[in-house]
Order: C-alpha cells, then sequence, then structure tokens
C-alpha cells in the first residue's frame, strides 16, 4: 500500500566527489530518481556535482546546482514544497543534513514526510552511544567505546580498556578522523583532530586480526527482511572496508557462520527500525562464533552500491520503492522479470572489490592504510575462480601492474614490515614474499589474512612458476596454458613469464599468446549475472567473461548492429564521474539512433555500469586483450573510444591495428594528437604557437635548454621514483633536488623540459567537429592563473573576461587544429593566453572533463553532438552560443586533504582535486559564492589569516584585503604580508611562524583556539617538500577544519564574492529556470 | 600442474560434461539435481533427502572451509544433518585443494574419499544448471578415470522406496520434556530433531511405517525425506489414523506432502525441483513473507486440496505450494525447511507455533 499524498519528492545528492563519498551515490541517487519517475512523482534534485548522471537532463524534473547544506535545502523546499524528502541516497552528506533539517524543525515547518528508514532510527545508528544501547536492549554484542569530549578522558578510557584502541569521530564519513593508537602521545595527536570535526570522539578496544564481513540488508514496511548480500574482506579489521579488498560473496564463512551473522543482521534491522536499504558491518572472530557488530549504516552505500553491482539486484531502486510504502512481494525482479524482489541473489561468481589509490600524487601523505579512508576509487571484478577474479581486478586498478605476478619488479626493504603495516601497494608485497620462499603459514601471521585467500594467491604463484619452465610458447602445454588463464593470467603474463627477457614489446607478445590460445581453442565464454544462479530463465544483459565455463550464455546476432562504448574504468585523480556522464550520453544516442549500445566498463560506483544504461554490459577489463575478446564475439559496427577518457584512448592505436572499426577520429590522428614530437610538429606547420619544450636525457642537456628558455620552467619525467610526476622549478635548486628527489634522468628515461609562462591565463576550448569541421564549443577561462593544473582550476563558462581578440584567435586555431587532424566527435584544447598571444599547451581527440560542465552550462549536450558525428549522421550546428547566455557557470574542484594525513594542501601543476562541483549564478561573484559553499569553503565570521606569499600576489590580494577590512573583519597576518597592509592602509595584527615558538601571536596557536575561521596562505613555490612554516600553517588549518585557500586569484575572488552579496541574496533557481 | 584423474558426467539424454575427480575413484550414477546455495555442502551432502541423487552446485568454489568433525552429540551428530553422506556425488566449477576454517579437521575430498563418494570439479555448472532447467531433471553416470560408462548401470533413485531406506530401523528417544512428540522418519535431518528437543519436548524418533497410533503423544512431526511421496503409502495410512485422533501434526518437506496426501490431495514432480537458500514464500493471506531453504523435487497439487484444508504457503517465484493447513484442526505443514541447516533460519518460528499448540 503506497502513500498516495506524495506527489513530489526532493532528493539530496552528496555534492563533489570526495574521498569516502564518491561516485555510488550518483549511482544510487539515480537509480531513486528513476524508481519516483516510474510512480508519476515529480522529483526535485539538490546536487552541485554538475558532472554527475543524476544531474541531467531527463533524471530529475527540477535540479538545483546548490550547496546540500540546511542553509540551501530549506531555502528548496520553502520554494518547492515537496510532500517527501529522500535522505538515503546522498550519502553522509545528505544523511547529515537531514538530520539537522529535522532537528531543527524544518521538516515539520513545510510538512515534508521523510520517505523510507525515520530519521530517529538514523539517529540511533549514527550515535555511538545510541547505537550500544540499541543493541544491548536484544543482546547483540557491539564495540564498546566510551563517548569522550576531552583528550584527557580520551586517555584516561585508554588506559582502562589497554592500548591498542581505535578512535572514531561521529557523526563522520568514511571513518575520518579514525585511527589506531598504541600510546598515549598518539591518541592525543588523533583525538585533537577528530574532535575538530566531531563534538564527540569514541575510544574503543581494538580487535585487529578478525575478520570483516558485511551484510546488506533490505527491510519494508510489512518487516519483510531480506539480506542481498554478504561481503568479506580480504584485510581483516584493522582496515577500513573501503580501503580493503572485498569479496563477495564471503570465501570462508561456513554455512553456520553465514546464516548465524546473516540471522543477526536482520534481527538488528528489525529492532532499528530500517525500510529501505541498509548494511551492517561485524567483526567476526577467526578461531570462533565470536562476533562483534562493528556499525549499521542506514543508507545506501558505497557497500550497497557493490552488492548491487555484485549481485545484479537493484538496491537503491528498491529502497527507493520501499520509502513509497510498498512492500517487497509487490515488487518484481528486475533482472529475471517474473520472479518476486523478495528473494536474495544466489551467485554463480565470485566478486573482487580492489581500492584504487592515488597517494603517489601527494606530498608528505603516508602510504600506510588502516581505519581511516584514503583511497579515491575502486574496481569489481568478475570471476568464476578467486584467482581469475583477483588478477582481472588488479590489472583494472590501472597502475601499470599486470595481475598478481609478472609486474614491473619494485624494492622492498623490509617484507616483513611492509607485510605487518599494509600500505596500498600490500597485495604485491604478498606475491613478493611468495616467491622468496614465505610460506602461506608465516605472511598469515604477520598479516592476519585468512590463509584460504593466501592459499589461493599461492595458487597463481604456482602456476608462474611453471610456465616459467618453458622457454618458447609453442612448447607450453595446452591444459597448462588454460590453467593459467582459468586462474585470470592476461597474455602479457604468459608471454613474460615464458618469453622473459626475449619478449621483445609486449605487444607482439601478446598477439602471440592470442593466436596460439586462438588456434588451440582456449577462449573466454561470456556468462549473464542473473540473479538466480540459472535457476530461472533470465533475458539479463549483465554480462562478464571467464575462462571457467564451457558455454556462452549469450547467442550472438553477429549483425555488426552494435555499438560498442568503452567506458572510463576506476575513478581517480583525473578521471572520474564527469567520464561517466559521457559515455552514459554517448549510450544514449547510440540506442536512440538505433543500434545496440554495448558498455565495457568495471567501476561498481557508475551508472554506465547500471545494466538498463545499454542493450548490453560487459562488466570486464578494458585491456586490449579484453576489448578485443569482446569484439571477436560481438562483431559490432563499430567501436567509440573517445568519451571514456584516457584509457580508451590510449587503445585506440592497438584496436585500429587489429582491424577494430574505430568510430570518428582516426586512431592515427589520435595519436598524432597524443605523440608530443608529430604534435609539436604539425603546430610548427601550422604556424600555431606552443611553449618551447624539449625531450631531455642528461642534466648538462637540461641546463644547456634552460639556458635557452630560462627559469620557470615544468619539468616531466617519464619514469617516476616518488612523489608526484611534474613539477615547476624556479631556480637551479629546485630543479637539482626535483631530479634528485622524482626522476631518474637517462637515455631510458627522458625527461620534457618547458618553458613555464608566468602570469598567464589557461582556457580551455572544448568542442565537437565532423570531418574536421567544428560544430559545436565552449571557450572556458581559469580563475587561477596558469600553473595550477587544469583539474583543480576554478573555470568560468562562458568565459568573461578574455579579449574578443582573443576568443577569435582561439577559435581560429581550433579550426586549424580541428582540420589538420580531420576531427570527428569530441575534442579539448587548453589554451595559454597572456595579452594577446596564445599558445597551445595540450590537446586531447576526447571528451574533457569538462565537457558536461560545459553542455549543462550551455543546455546542448556535447556528447550527444559528438555521438552522432562518430556514428556518421548530419549534424546541424546548435543555433545558440555562449555570449547568449545571461548568467554564468563556475566549475570548483574539491580537494580531500582532511583524508590524506600530513599531505601538503598547495595547489600545483599536478592534479589533486577529488571531485568538483559546478553552479549557475547571475553573475560570476554569485556563482563563485555557490561553487565555494558547494566545496565545503564557509564565509568566515570575524577573522582572516593572511600569508599571501610573493610581492606579486600580495600585491594582487590587496583589493581584496581592503574589502576584508571594509567589512569588519580582523586580519592577521604574517610579518610580511602585515608589513605590506600596515603600508598599504589596511590594520592587520602581526602572527609569527610555527618556527618562531616562543613569540606571541602565534599562528597555530590562533588555529587551534579557533581564533582565525579562514585562512589564505599562499605558498611561495610549490616545489618545496619540506615542512615549512607555510606547511605547517596549512596542514593545520585542514586538520581543523578551518576554511583554507591557497591561490591567491582565487581567494580574491572569493572574498570578493562574499564581501559584495550575503547568503540572502543567492537566488533559489532551478537549472531548468536559467 | 596437478596431476587429477579425468572424471566424465554423462547425462541419460547423452550429454556429456568433461572434469577432473577430487573426490573417491568409484564410478557412480543417480539423478542429477541442481543447488543453487552459495555455502553449506557438509549439511547438503549428509541430508538424507539427496539419497541417490548427483549435486551439482551452481557456486562454483566448492571446499573451501574444509569439513567439521565427526562428532556426536547425543544419539546425533553434531555438525551433519545424517550419519553418512547420501549424496552419490557432488559436481562443482572449481575446487579448493586447501581449506581454512578453525572448526575444520580435514578438506572435502579426503572425507568424499573416505566415503566413498564421487566428486567432480572443473564442470561448468552453470551450463550443466541450465541443461537441466530446460530439460529438466534427468539420470546421470559419473565416470572416474579409466571406467567405462556401460560398466555402470542407470539408477533412478524414485523407482525405489528411499523413505525406507534412509528412516530409522527402530525407536528412539531424544531429550527430556512435559510432552512427548512423535517424530516420524521418512530420512529425518538432524537438525529437525535438535529443533524439536531444544524446545522442551520428548522427541519419539519412529520408523516411517511404525504405527505411532499405537502410542501415546502430545504432538505427531513428520519429517523430510528423499524420493517420491508415493512409496511411503504406509505413513500416509498412519496420518489418517493420526488425523482422527485429532492431536497437532505437523510436517516439514516429505512430511508436507504425505500429509497432502493424507488429507486427499495429490502430488507432482517439478520439472527441476527447488534446491537452494534463496527461495521466497509467502504466507497466503498476508503481507508476510520469508526466505526459505528448499530442497524438493516433488511437489503438493495445491487445486486438489479438500475443502477443509487450505494452503498455508506460496511460492512467489513460481506460485507452487508451499505449506498447508487445516481450516480447523491443528495440522499444518511447510514444504521447505524452516529448521533450514544449510541455509537460512528465518521459519524457524514455525516450530514455536506447532509447541504452542500442544
Amino acid at each position: 500500500m503506497t502513500d498516495h499524498n506524495i506527489k513530489k519528492v526532493l532528493l539530496l545528492g552528496s555534492g563533489a566527489l570526495k574521498i569516502g563519498e564518491a561516485g555510488e551515490f550518483d549511482y544510487s541517487g539515480s537509480q531513486a530518481l528513476k524508481a519516483m519517475k516510474e510512480e508519476g512523482i515529480t522529483t526535485v534534485l539538490i546536487n552541485p556535482n554538475i558532472a554527475t548522471v543524476q544531474t541531467s537532463d531527463g533524471f530529475a524534473d527540477q535540479i538545483y546546482f546548490l550547496p546540500v547544506t540546511p542553509y540551501f535545502v530549506e531555502k528548496v523546499i520553502s520554494k518547492e514544497r515537496p510532500d517527501g524528502i529522500l535522505l538515503a541516497f546522498g550519502g553522509q552528506t545528505a544523511l547529515n543534513c537531514g538530520v539537522e533539517l529535522q532537528r531543527s524543525g524544518v521538516l515539520e515547518k513545510y510538512g515534508v514526510k521523510v520517505l523510507g528508514t525515520p530519521v530517529r532510527a538514523i539517529e540511533e545508528t549514527e550515535d555511538r552511544e545510541l547505537f550500544v544501547k540499541k543493541l544491548d536492549e536484544i543482546d547483540v554484542k557491539t564495540i564498546k567505546s566510551q563517548a569522550v569530549d576531552t583528550v584527557d578522558q580520551a586517555i584516561e578510557v585508554a588506559n582502562t580498556l589497554g592500548y591498542p584502541v581505535i578512535v572514531r569521530a561521529a557523526y563522520a564519513l568514511g571513518g575520518l578522523g579514525s585511527g589506531f593508537c598504541d600510546n598515549d602521545q598518539q591518541l592525543r595527536t588523533l583525538v585533537e583532530k577528530a574532535l575538530s570535526f566531531s563534538p564527540q570522539v569514541l575510544v574503543e578496544k581494538s580487535l585487529k586480526g578478525w575478520k570483516e564481513v558485511e551484510y546488506e540488508v533490505v527491510r519494508d514496511c510489512y518487516d519483510n527482511c531480506i539480506t542481498v548480500c554478504n561481503m568479506e574482506n580480504f584485510d581483516p579489521l584493522g582496515i577500513h572496508t573501503g580501503e580493503s579488498i572485498v569479496v563477495a560473496p564471503s570465501q570462508t564463512l561456513s554455512n553456520e557462520d553465514y546464516h548465524y551473522l546473516r540471522a543477526l543482521a536482520i534481527k538488528i534491522v528489525r529492532h532499528i527500525g530500517i525500510v529501505g536499504e541498509c548494511n551492517v558491518q561485524y567483526a567476526f572472530d577467526p578461531e570462533s562464533m565470536d562476533y562483534r557488530v562493528i556499525e549499521v549504516n542506514a543508507r545506501l552505500s558505497r557497500s550497497s552500491a557493490l552488492a548491487s553491482k555484485a549481485t545484479g539486484y537493484p538496491l537503491a531502486f528498491v529502497a527507493a520503492k520501499l520509502g513509497l510504502g510498498y512492500g517487497l512481494m509487490e515488487l518484481r525482479n528486475s533482472v529475471t522479470k517474473d520472479t518476486s524482489a523478495f528473494f536474495e541473489p544466489a551467485l554463480d561468481y565470485i566478486v573482487v572489490k580492489i581500492p584504487r589509490w592515488d597517494l603517489g600524487k601527494f606530498h608528505n601523505v603516508s602510504r600506510e592504510i588502516g581505519s581511516s579512508m584514503k583511497s579515491v576509487g575502486e574496481v569489481m571484478a568478475i570471476g568464476r575462480t578467486f584467482e581469475e577474479a583477483i588478477q582481472k581486478g588488479l590489472r583494472m586498478i590501472g597502475q601499470g601492474m599486470h595481475g598478481f605476478v609478472e609486474n614491473k619488479n619494485f624494492e622492498i626493504k623490509d617484507i616483513d614490515h611492509a607485510l605487518q603495516a599494509p600500505t596500498d601497494k600490500r597485495i604485491f608485497v604478498i606475491a613478493k614474499a611468495m616467491q622468496q620462499g614465505y610460506t602461506v603459514d608465516r605472511i598469515h601471521d604477520l598479516t592476519k589474512i585468512d590463509k584460504w585467500f593466501l592459499y589461493r594467491l599461492q595458487a597463481i604463484i604456482n602456476t608462474s612458476r611453471e610456465l616459467e619452465g618453458y622457454d618458447t610458447l609453442e612448447s607450453l602445454p595446452v591444459e597448462l596454458l588454460r590453467q593459467a588463464k582459468q586462474q585470470g593470467f592476461s597474455d602479457f603474463q604468459v608471454a613474460r613469464s615464458v618469453l622473459k627477457d626475449n619478449m621483445g614489446t609486449g605487444e607482439d607478445a601478446n598477439l602471440l599468446v592470442r593466436a596460439l590460445r586462438k588456434k588451440l581453442g582456449v577462449v573466454p565464454v561470456v556468462k549473464q549475472i542473473d540473479t538466480l544462479a540459472a535457476e530461472y530463465p533470465a533475458r539479463t544483459n549483465y554480462l562478464y567473461l571467464t575462462y571457467n565455463g564451457s558455454e556462452n550464455d549469450v547467442q550472438y546476432l553477429h549483425d555488426h548492429r552494435s555499438i560498442i562504448v568503452l567506458g572510463s574504468g576506476a575513478y581517480r585523480i583525473g578521471s572520474s564521474v564527469e567520464f561517466d556522464w559521457c559515455s552514459v550520453n554517448a549510450l544514449l544516442t547510440v540506442k536512440e539512433q538505433g543500434w545496440r549500445s554495448v558498455m565495457i566498463n568495471y567501476n561498481p560506483e557508475t551508472v554506465s555500469t547500471d545494466y538498463d544504461i545499454c542493450d548490453r554490459l560487459y562488466f570486464d577489463e578494458l585491456t586490449f586483450e579484453r576489448v578485443m575478446d569482446i569484439y571477436d564475439l560481438e562483431q559490432p559496427h563499430g567501436a567509440i573510444v573517445s568519451v571514456g577518457g584516457q584509457i580508451p584512448n590510449n587503445l585506440a592505436m592497438r584496436l585500429d591495428q587489429e582491424g577494430v572499426n574505430i568510430l570518428g577520429t582516426s586512431a592515427k590522428c589520435i595519436d598524432n594528437a597524443e605523440d608530443r614530437h608529430k604534435f609539436s610538429a604539425m603546430l610548427d606547420r601550422l604556424g600555431i604557437d606552443q611553449p618551447r619544450w624539449r625531450e631531455l636525457t642528461s642534466l648538462e642537456d637540461i641546463e644547456d635548454f634552460i639556458d635557452e628558455v630560462g627559469y620557470p620552467v615544468l619539468v616531466r619525467p617519464s619514469y617516476v621514483l616518488s612523489g608526484a610526476a611534474m613539477n615547476v622549478c624556479h631556480n637551479d635548486d629546485e630543479l637539482k633536488r626535483f631530479l634528485r628527489m622524482a626522476a631518474n634522468v637517462s637515455k631510458q628515461h627522458p625527461v620534457v623540459v618547458s618553458a613555464f609562462i608566468q602570469n598567464a591565463k589557461e582556457i580551455e576550448m572544448d568542442a565537437v567537429a565532423k570531418d574536421g569541421e567544428i560544430v559545436a564549443y565552449a571557450i572556458s577561462e581559469h580563475i587561477e592563473f596558469a600553473g595550477v593544473h587544469s583539474g583543480d582550476a576554478t573555470i568560468q563558462f562562458p568565459a568573461q573576461k578574455l579579449y574578443v581578440e582573443t576568443m577569435r584567435r582561439i577559435k581560429k586555431v581550433s579550426s586549424h587544429i580541428a582540420k589538420a587532424l580531420q576531427i570527428t566527435g569530441p575534442f579539448n584544447i587548453q589554451f595559454l593566453a597572456k595579452n594577446n598571444d596564445i599558445k597551445v599547451i595540450e590537446c586531447n581527440l576526447r571528451a574533457s572533463r569538462s565537457f558536461p560542465f560545459v553542455s549543462k552550462v550551455l543546455k546542448i549536450n556535447f556528447i550527444d553532438l559528438a555521438t552522432r558525428a562518430m556514428l556518421g549522421l548530419d549534424v546541424q550546428k546548435p543555433a545558440k552560443n555562449a555570449f547568449d547566455l545571461d548568467y554564468v557557470g563556475i566549475k570548483a574542484s574539491q580537494f580531500s586533504f582532511q583524508r590524506l594525513q600530513g599531505a601538503d594542501p598547495v595547489l600545483g601543476v599536478d592534479m589533486t582535486s577529488t571531485g568538483e562541483v559546478g553552479c549557475i549564478g547571475i553573475d560570476s561573484q554569485e556563482a563563485i559564492l555557490k561553487s565555494m559553499l558547494a566545496v565545503g569553503q564557509r564565509i568566515p565570521k570575524h577573522s582572516v589569516l593572511l600569508s599571501t606569499g610573493t610581492p606579486r600576489q600580495k600585491a594582487a590580494m590587496l583589493d581584496a584585503a581592503h574589502m576584508l577590512h571594509n567589512h569588519g573583519y580582523t586580519i592577521y597576518a604574517t610579518s610580511g604580508t602585515c608589513q605590506f597592509l600596515n603600508d598599504n592602509g589596511i590594520p592587520a595584527i602581526r602572527v609569527y611562524w610555527p618556527s618562531q615558538p616562543d613569540m606571541h601571536p602565534q599562528a597555530l596557536e590562533l588555529l587551534h583556539s579557533r581564533k582565525i575561521d579562514m585562512v589564505v596562505n599562499i605558498p611561495k613555490n610549490q616545489s618545496s617538500t619540506e615542512l615549512s612554516n607555510g606547511y605547517k600553517i596549512r596542514r593545520a588549518a585542514i586538520d581543523l577544519n578551518i576554511p583554507l585557500l591557497t591561490n591567491a586569484r582565487l581567494a580574491s575572488a572569493f572574498i570578493e564574492a562574499f564581501c559584495s552579496m550575503t547568503l540572502d541574496d543567492i537566488e533559489i533557481k532551478s537549472w531548468q529556470e536559467y | 600442474m596437478r596431476k587429477s584423474v579425468k572424471a566424465v558426467l554423462l547425462l541419460e539424454d547423452g550429454t556429456e560434461f568433461h572434469g577432473y575427480s577430487f573426490g573417491s575413484d568409484k564410478s557412480t550414477a543417480g539423478e542429477v539435481v541442481f543447488n543453487t546455495a552459495m555455502t553449506g555442502y557438509p549439511e547438503s551432502l549428509t541430508d538424507p533427502s539427496y539419497e541417490g541423487q548427483i549435486l551439482v552446485t551452481t557456486f562454483p568454489l566448492l571446499g573451501n572451509y574444509g569439513v567439521p568433525p565427526q562428532q556426536s552429540q547425543g544419539d546425533l551428530s553434531k555438525y551433519y544433518e545424517g550419519d553418512r553422506i547420501h549424496c552419490r556425488a557432488i559436481i562443482a566449477q572449481d575446487y579448493s585443494w586447501e581449506h581454512s576454517h578453525w572448526l575444520a579437521t580435514r578438506s572435502l575430498s579426503d572425507w568424499l574419499k573416505e566415503q566413498g563418494v564421487a566428486g567432480i570439479y572443473g564442470i561448468d555448472t552453470r551450463a550443466l544448471a541450465k541443461h537441466l532447467r530446460e530439460k529438466g531433471s534427468m539420470l546421470g553416470k559419473v565416470i572416474i578415470g579409466d571406467d567405462k560408462a556401460e560398466d555402470i548401470d542407470w539408477y533412478d533413485p524414485n523407482k525405489e522406496n528411499l523413505v525406507a531406506k534412509t528412516s530409522c530401523t527402530a525407536v528412539e528417544e531424544y531429550g527430556q520434556g512435559d510432552k512427548t512428540v512423535v517424530l516420524v522418519d521418512c530420512g529425518v535431518k538432524h537438525n529437525i530433531v535438535r529443533c524439536l528437543s531444544k524446545r522442551g519436548v520428548k522427541v519419539v524418533r519412529v520408523p516411517w511405517d511404525y504405527d505411532f497410533t499405537t502410542i501415546p503423544y502430545d504432538g505427531l512431526f513428520i519429517s523430510n525425506g528423499p524420493g517420491n511421496p508415493d512409496m511411503a503409502q504406509a505413513t500416509v495410512d498412519n496420518l489418517r489414523k493420526a488425523m482422527e485422533i485429532g492431536k497437532p501434526i505437523c510436517g516439514i518437506c516429505m512430511g508436507n506432502q504425505l500429509l497432502a496426501k493424507a488429507a486427499g490431495a495429490t502430488t507432482y514432480k517439478l520439472k527441476y525441483g527447488h534446491r537452494s537458500h534463496n527461495q521466497p514464500v509467502q504466507r497466503v493471506g498476508t503481507n508476510t513473507c520469508f526466505v526459505t531453504s528448499q530442497n524438493h523435487g516433488f511437489a503438493v497439487d495445491g487445486d486438489t486440496l479438500p475443502a477443509d484444508w487450505e494452503p498455508l504457503f506460496i511460492n512467489m517465484n513460481d506460485g507452487t505450494n508451499e505449506g498447508i493447513r487445516h481450516k480447523s484442526k491443528p495440522f499444518f505443514s511447510a514444504q521447505f525447511h524452516p529448521e533450514a541447516s544449510s541455509g537460512p533460519k528465518d521459519t524457524e518460528f514455525l516450530f514455536d507455533e506447532f509447541i504452542a499448540m500442544l
């Protein structure tokens, strides 16, 4: 029986992607919107994340690109007057916001009903003390912890419990501020930090070494309950589940274990009164059936997205329907279509999830992983043996690994330590240990990873040893080859293990193995994910490939009427939800034009891997080998490689060589743009300017080149030892330090050095062309000067402060390039502009990160146009252009430095942001204000600390400083800045650097005592990695959750915005109303 | 590479599936059925309801957590559902040669060898399950190594009285209590005995054809069991007498079918049966649903129930009967397994409902 009074529903999104809250909520929100639409309910969505699929045409009726905060949500509620609100689909952000709205009486005031799990139940799962009490009522064991609100209390509790203890912050997403402590000192540091985020911190006894097991539970308002999936962490307790390799279903639990925990999960969920979906996490003793409930998440989560993809059960869709009052028995299984949604999926495959980290991008960050999340994305691999799934997964994470074995050698100084203190590389440390003869027992003792997993990894090692016993591919017994493939070995791994140093280029060897396999009939089969393990017929299009099978589930028509779209793989810094949006839109256009749309992707957080978005979904690898396997089976009309970011783009040449019909721009032209030398030569030919650069192989050559062009220079090593991949060097010292630390210059590892132009504007050209002629384009400008990676920069579209002349030149140059490369499809060119001179710095013949942003601001879908162009259809030039817009869009970046302990929160030439928002405003200022608030900045109340870098930057910030002063802000400033301000008639209070601890007032002291509510700290140069004064201030601001700005131009823009308008001046307008 | 002995599963329609042996080297034959459960192989293998059958597991990995010890508690096995393995063979995609579990005392392979039961891995059990789903359950031969298929006879368990084969032969008693429950053993799973006796009643377990109307009891419980319910006419006859007596009666699985037959309804063979941990059933006339563990090849024809009986549960996937009850008398039964083992325990409350009637 559903609630017929619900006619309009508000859904809260999760905002920008950040560590702990990523693409999974685009997926779950999209599903919920779909469920509402099916019921004829009007939907209103608040989500500033403009790159998401859910914020696209056709998903929600009204979309607000506004911050998901109580202030803005209340404004939208008062305007839209929804009947109901969905809180469970936007992660912790939406949940916290909903709880606040309930507490402050806003929901009651406007008569908005919370659909699904009631707020009371949410609070009982979020507040540890209430939670423990609640579960005590039904004799369910929890990890007993004590809530403290001071550091001293924490130490007292820890000494009673005995170390090690774990510290958690209440109301925090993804374990923020959590960690293990072995002594008073560690505890003191951690608790202090945690208390800055959360009024309450919990101290509890650690259960390190126990298994970690999760259940995804669904309950309807009739008290019907199912567990859709259980999952087991490969890594034992102590590593956050988001940081752990996870398998589904559990592999080391007996039937009794499995159902004991399952029954408990149901008991808990009933007692708490969840309506919808929820996740129960356990610590489980490996030596008995003792357990503790770790936590219950009363909302859709990363785990639930994974469980949906792992089982085919659309958890978010069903949860949304249950929120409307449906019973599970009233809903259908959307895979089989004929069976009930009240059932528990039976898997006939195994799923392995592996996190993707990008820790190498950050300065000073620890590589160790633990109870707090650091990973930025994840992959899901499907196989019919554990070996097959994990090897697939290790390739999918895209860190240059070929699987568990046959990887490039890497140094580990102390294997025992590396096993005990896990880092992002631990799985490869296990491989190394096994190769060096460590037994399963010894590795188990050091890692506490269940021996079953280790035995299976050992089996991979054993097979690789056997392969290594052969020297030619022809001598390989077919049974061994088949076994290797069944254990997930790629053709490359087989080639490397057999041919060793004689394999030439890996690409040729791959082809040799491929040919041999096909001759011997060792080919993969396609299996369906049907939720019922073949018990009932299902017309499911959700597929994967395996070597553990003898029969295809799919009958191929081979009518060349399908088009394969290659997806974007794991979310990582530099490639995330924006490419999912591009992929989804390409699929939709392909389908609309009468072709069968086929997707290949393996990221469980995406909408493109939702099986109802395309005609066929291959949840599998985006490697040359696997794409060719699928191409052979599918025999499509062609493949689209330009909407999934760099991974598919990189495959273009090799696929083309094997006869794959690459739709759109030819592979040769893609290569001409990708290859630095070819591209540069082309620009010279066309008379297009570019910063001077050279590829160099010795320090002397580098110095000679710098003598020609002068400092600063941008240095890009081709082989990175550690730390960030590129850097700007301003003098000899910096150059040498960087080359010594990060790069290894040699004939094999050349370094690209280019002239770095200071104080230049950076401009993006996003465009679509057909047969070399531009059809649609969007020119945006960066707020920051060049030197901040385009993925970190704040981008304004339409460009507001460019000379008409500059715009005209950009258009002209772009047209020349489009013609020269005969572009058909999407492309992006980045320019530097100084005065009216423009230089090309990069060109990608694929969709760029900003495609969804410009498409949505302009309200012209660039991917739709690009896809039509690639399909060879006539593409009309859109009638309107950027000059017609009477509003402005700002795309701002979201950083996750709070998660990355120790990382220096500065912006540089390498990208560090994890997500972005895009907000629309009537002018730049309004758009800036909205977007900065949406990425977590706050308008300061009383005081600001300024420390504004070089004289030039100090001058650039002078106007902003005046404004702060005129608005009554107290300005604190470090010595040079203070002097400069005073000289210019702005009163400022001098504060002392951390290196002058005896002088007062001390910057760090002021931060700790919360006397400062915004920090502007402009680093003098961007190459220093040592601990410096500036670093300490920046880091303290991050750790104490005080807004921090590190770029003078952005800081000025933000300050000007909040000084010239107030929150109340911000218009509450939906996207559709602009 | 492991030097495993080759093994073949030959189906009666001539289809062959090739794999490798990890169990006994004795070739065998039986009825091939598939189960989609993801855990519970020690329980399933010892479940008497699988007597004479070749069990195909669609979950591809088998043997991960080894096998718990053969340990008795009273006259019951502590971890198993019967005294021995009742399946004739077990077939999976991938066998885990190494196992890991604190309770395990040996590997599945060793146990199968000890019990003389065949095991095959390396078979696409999804393809096999689809084949059985489309063609229906069929007979099969498991040929190990160089054995010849023609030397092994087909074996159809449904033509044999398997209830008689798996039932106890003498009366046995379990537990203490004021009330006495007679448990008719048609091939009872040990967990049914455990579920009853732990509720504080005395359980008197009697052979399938024992005339229990001659002994005093407060309630009657008809167990699960293997094969065709038509073979257990003796039990049906005794049940009719018990229905005259009017004391509470409860049945599980085969017990559901026998109670239905005693009431006057008929049973039939399903195309490929229900064998899994995820069968959804709905209590008729309510919005209450349960996930149940099932293992049956025959079902009650709900349309043939006499007027004073009604369906109690129905299967939400295919609408088949999942339980019956008398409209006025304390008689009810379930086609699924409230005792689980293996599988979900969500319906164990049915034992409480039964005990409350006594």
